[in-house]
């Protein structure tokens, strides 16, 4: 596509900083609360104590009296129309099963009344002012437990599943199926082999460090202003419209520098509450979570029990998978759908080359905990866990090393994968990674475990992931660019950078395009006004998806401007050339930029810009290999992840820098998820794990290296070759981990978190 | 009640309730540089200098500025950038929320410790959380940048 010679530096490839980096770093005010108005009323959540209950009666006379309220309100002053807070594109599959404010409370935290003040603490004080009957329900708190369970969560008329994906809200139902290839029952029973594991995974917090945050206001011509932290602004302009009852066009929401989101700020979770306070009050409003609220009333991962049946040879052909996922979606339906498919759709089709039936089964329940959302990996992190680990113990089973029997078995290049949507594997270099992974953490020599002279023992551990690109045939991306008068681009994007760098690999595959610096592309992040439509950054859409809008956008730009060129040059367009600087006639002679630009601001050539659109029928997978290696300390039982090696298929590296930083931070997310975060909620379904004292992050202290390699593929479909990487590389650490702690010390943990208790206690028994 | 103190070389006056913390003044008096990540604490994104020292300002009451220095990175804008700088030759400030208090640390840990060891630099830093980097790049980052000190001072020493 753009073999010919170029006149500026490669930008694709180029490690080159972020484009708000200097801001970032010296600490600017570009995050939603540093630009929030002076005057914004500070609005707070009265939330619910209990797991399940009605309001009884509620009186806010008092509060509503009291200094500095400007506005409070309860569930008969919203609008009745249920809608869903998470962030897909409509149809949502996620059901509509929400109001702003409901008297039928469904988990601790529910908000129960919104009040706003002028400061914080008046807001703090009206609240307590507040009293409120509750009749207490008997709850739901275990999945297992939930599905036609006679308390029912969600007994509404008005209940919706827009899209058939079998929920049905008197069964506790949020989603249902099972999908297949070839007979899987007749191929495990003519198996040598066959293993039945059962794993879980729990409510992980994706603990950005800016906790959800949104201000609103309405502006001169007296329409609704959001401005969020935020991985999807135009479905928030969507769901807010949907939850306050008024036209689209009539909301405006911007995006600007985000502290961290890794799917957490997919879902709407703080935007409807100061959009309606400043809706009604016609004041500036704003809505801050506490790490509290964040940790307690948000959007984690889905908790996911996984039931595998493994069936291979003797020696080592795995033959058959049969996977049941049942997912806890908690109180409201937010992903529930849709995370559950990847446990299946991004674990069984590692194995595509010598499988010969699938199974994947999956029940997604209501449940009286906190509602679930969007987390990196989206459950094929959990999936992986389950069916990676029994891998791995299938190996011990056959007496085979782990590495060898995926050598054996994993999907190569070329290969249809059924488990996967009947995509094949066009660019699949998850052979190299594993060969390289397991080079780099010295396999060969530290397989399985040995004792050092302290008495710890050290061990290590493997395993595969992969995602996908984007949702094929859904995720649609728009990118706009400008010529400008000096020659330089104007690139308008509604993809979201999150701190991932987007904005800056995005402006890196244009000046690729345009064969300019960097520099020159300027980016424009999202404001529904005035950013083309992108669905926003999740489902590890950005680099492909929106990366080929870039790709698109520009090849429409450089006809424009060469057509431009050519008609100043006074030549036949088809001669005339573009050269990056300017277009070259076919005599010799260049029209520079510049001058391309300037004619362009008059009536000579009119304005040179171009807008695409992209989307793609596939969704081309990512691959990882991680090994880990672990010391264990027989006489505590804790675990350190002393070395990780993990290698990525992600296509073409695009910026290798923020891919290296992109794959070192989900690892330590995987060994976090693995080793430090404990999820608890109380037996009367409370979130105990409600600070970072109670729920603990990695470290700096909690890891030794983290060592990170590239092995490409080349993507035809993607910009340049591109996949995605966001998400695939969280998936890796838990079963590596728990496999290396297997090797160390024979205790195998099947639900997480591992903790040094489970190990000792598991090691006497 | 009224609270005077230096902040960034600038006498400054601000009011306060008893129980403000430090951090809810200088927000106040628009430091944007200063985040809150944890109420609890534990995360290291509000750190400041007061008297050249590395502090939580979350954790200082505000009274207890009165009368002291304190620093924020609003007032160390060119070190700021040089250390920044480093970072972001990794891509480790990634969202950059956590950056200002780790910075700021940072530039503690080179004033105290000048030379310290990666693990000296873990230690020291291990109260700043970070969610996206790994802390991977972060590290290699302190180490260019501490290198990088101890080559000019030795420079000078020589010269």
């Amino acid at each position: 596509m753009m073999e010919r010679k170029r006149r500026s530096p490669n930008a694709v490839g180029a490690p080159i900083r972020k484009k708000d980096a200097e801001a970032l770093v010296t600490g600017k005010p570009v995050y939603t609360a540093d630009i929030a108005p002076k005057d914004c009323l500070c609005v707070k959540l009265l939330r619910s104590p209990h797991a399940h209950a009605m309001i009884e009666s509620i009186d806010v006379s008092r509060a509503k009296a009291a200094p500095g309220v400007a506005c409070v309100l309860t569930w008969e002053d919203v609008p009745q129309v249920r809608f869903t807070q998470a962030g897909q594109t409509y149809p949502e599959l996620s059901p509509h099963d929400r109001l702003i404010l409901d008297r039928h409370l469904r988990c601790v935290g529910d908000p129960v009344a919104i009040v706003a003040a002028q400061t914080e603490r008046q807001a703090l004080a009206a609240m307590k002012l507040i009293r409120v009957r509750y009749s207490v329900l008997p709850a739901v708190l275990d999945a297992r437990e939930a599905m036609d369970n006679p308390v029912v969560l969600h007994p509404e008329e008005d209940w919706r599943a827009l899209v058939p994906c079998g929920a049905d809200n008197r069964r506790n139902l949020v989603a249902q199926g099972v999908e297949s290839d070839g007979d899987v029952d007749a191929e495990l029973a003519a198996c040598d082999v066959v293993l039945e594991r059962e794993y879980a995974t729990r409510a992980n917090q994706q603990a950005m460090m800016e906790t959800f945050r949104t201000f609103a206001r309405t502006d001169a011509y007296g329409r609704l202003e959001i401005v969020s932290s935020t991985q999807i602004p135009f479905h928030v302009r969507r769901i807010v419209a949907t939850a306050l009852q008024i036209q689209p066009s009539r909301v405006r929401v911007v995006k600007p520098r985000i502290g961290g989101g890794f799917g957490a700020k997919q879902t709407a979770v703080s935007e409807v509450y100061p959009a309606i306070v400043a809706l009604k009050t016609g004041k500036p409003a704003m809505l801050v979570f506490t790490r509290e609220e964040s940790m307690t009333v948000s959007s984690p991962r889905h908790a996911m029990r996984m039931r595998v049946r493994l069936g291979a040879m003797r020696d080592g052909t795995i033959r058959a998978i049969d996977l049941h996922t049942l997912s806890n979606s908690g109180a409201y339906g937010e992903h529930g759908p849709t995370t559950v498919g990847l446990s299946g759709h991004k674990s069984i089709p590692l194995y595509t080359h010598s499988l010969r039936a699938f199974r994947f089964a999956w029940d997604v329940v209501y449940t009286n905990t906190m509602s679930a959302g969007a987390y990196r990996g989206y459950g094929a992190t959990q999936g992986l866990f389950a069916v990676e680990s029994a891998v791995n113990e299938l190996a011990h089973e056959l007496g085979m090393d782990p590495i060898a029997l995926r050598e054996r078995n994993m999907v190569r290049e070329g290969e249809v994968m059924p488990a996967y949507y009947g995509e094949t594997a066009a660019s699949c270099a998850v052979d190299r990674c594993l060969a390289r992974a397991k080079e780099m953490i010295g396999w060969e020599e530290k397989y399985p475990a040995r004792t050092l002279e302290n008495g710890h023992i050290r061990a290590v551990g493997a395993a595969l992931a992969m995602q996908g690109s984007g949702i094929a045939g859904v995720d649609t991306g728009a990118v706009s660019i400008r010529l400008g008068e000096d020659g330089c681009y104007n690139m308008s994007i509604g993809a979201t950078d999150m701190g991932t760098g987007c904005d800056t690999i995005l402006a890196q595959i244009a000046a690729q395009s345009l064969d300019c610096p960097v520099e020159s592309i300027s980016v424009h992040g999202v404001d529904t006004d005035a950013s083309p439509y992108d669905c926003g950054s999740y489902a590890s859409s950005t680099t492909y998806v929106t990366g080929m809008a870039v790709v698109k956008t520009c090849e429409v730009l450089r006809e424009k401007i060469t057509r431009a060129g050519a008609t100043l040059l006074g030549c036949d367009v088809r001669e005339a050339e573009f050269e990056g600087d300017g277009v070259r006639a076919p005599d010799g002679a260049l029209m520079p930029l510049g001058e391309i630009a300037a004619q362009s601001m008059t009536a000579q050539t009119g304005e040179l810009s171009a807008c695409v659109a992209n989307g793609s029928p596939v969704s081309p997978p990512p691959f990882m290999a991680g090994c880990a290696e672990i010391d264990y300390d027989p006489e505590t039982g804790e675990v350190k992840v002393v070395d990780y090696a993990g290698v990525v298929d992600c296509g073409t590296v695009v910026n290798p820098n923020l891919a290296r930083v992109q794959t070192e931070g989900a690892i330590l997310q995987g060994i976090g998820m693995t080793l430090t975060e404990r999820p608890e909620v109380d037996a009367r379904g409370r979130t105990v794990s409600n600070s970072f004292m109670q729920y603990k992050l990695p470290t700096r202290l909690d890891v030794g290296s983290i060592r990170v390699a590239f092995e490409p593929s080349y993507e035809q479909t993607g910009p340049f070759g591109a996949k995605s990487i966001g998400e695939c590389v969280i998936n890796t650490p838990a079963p590596a981990i728990c496999e290396a702690i297997y090797n160390a010390c024979g205790v195998r943990v099947r639900e997480l978190p591992v903790t040094p208790e489970k190990l000792l206690l598991g090691v006497r028994t | 009640m009224t609270i005077e103190f230096t902040l960034n070389g600038q006498p400054v006056s601000a009011q306060a309730q008893a129980d403000d913390s430090l951090y809810t003044v200088l927000r106040a008096l628009n430091i944007a540089s200063v985040k809150c990540g944890c109420e609890t604490t534990n995360c290291g994104l509000c750190t400041v200098h007061m008297n050249g020292r590395a502090v939580l300002s979350c954790s200082v009451p505000a009274p207890r500025a009165a009368g002291q220095q304190v620093v924020t990175l609003e007032g160390l804008q060119e070190q700021a950038k040089e250390f920044g700088g480093y970072l972001a030759d990794e891509g480790a400030e990634q969202c950059g929320f956590c950056a200002p208090g780790l910075i700021m640390n940072v530039l503690a840990l080179a004033k105290e410790n000048p030379h310290a060891t990666d693990a000296e630099a873990d230690a020291y830093l291990a109260g700043n959380l970070c969610r996206c980097s790994g802390y991977m790049g972060q590290r290699r980052a302190i180490r260019r940048y501490l290198d990088a000190l101890a080559a000019r001072e030795s420079g000078e020493v020589r010269a």
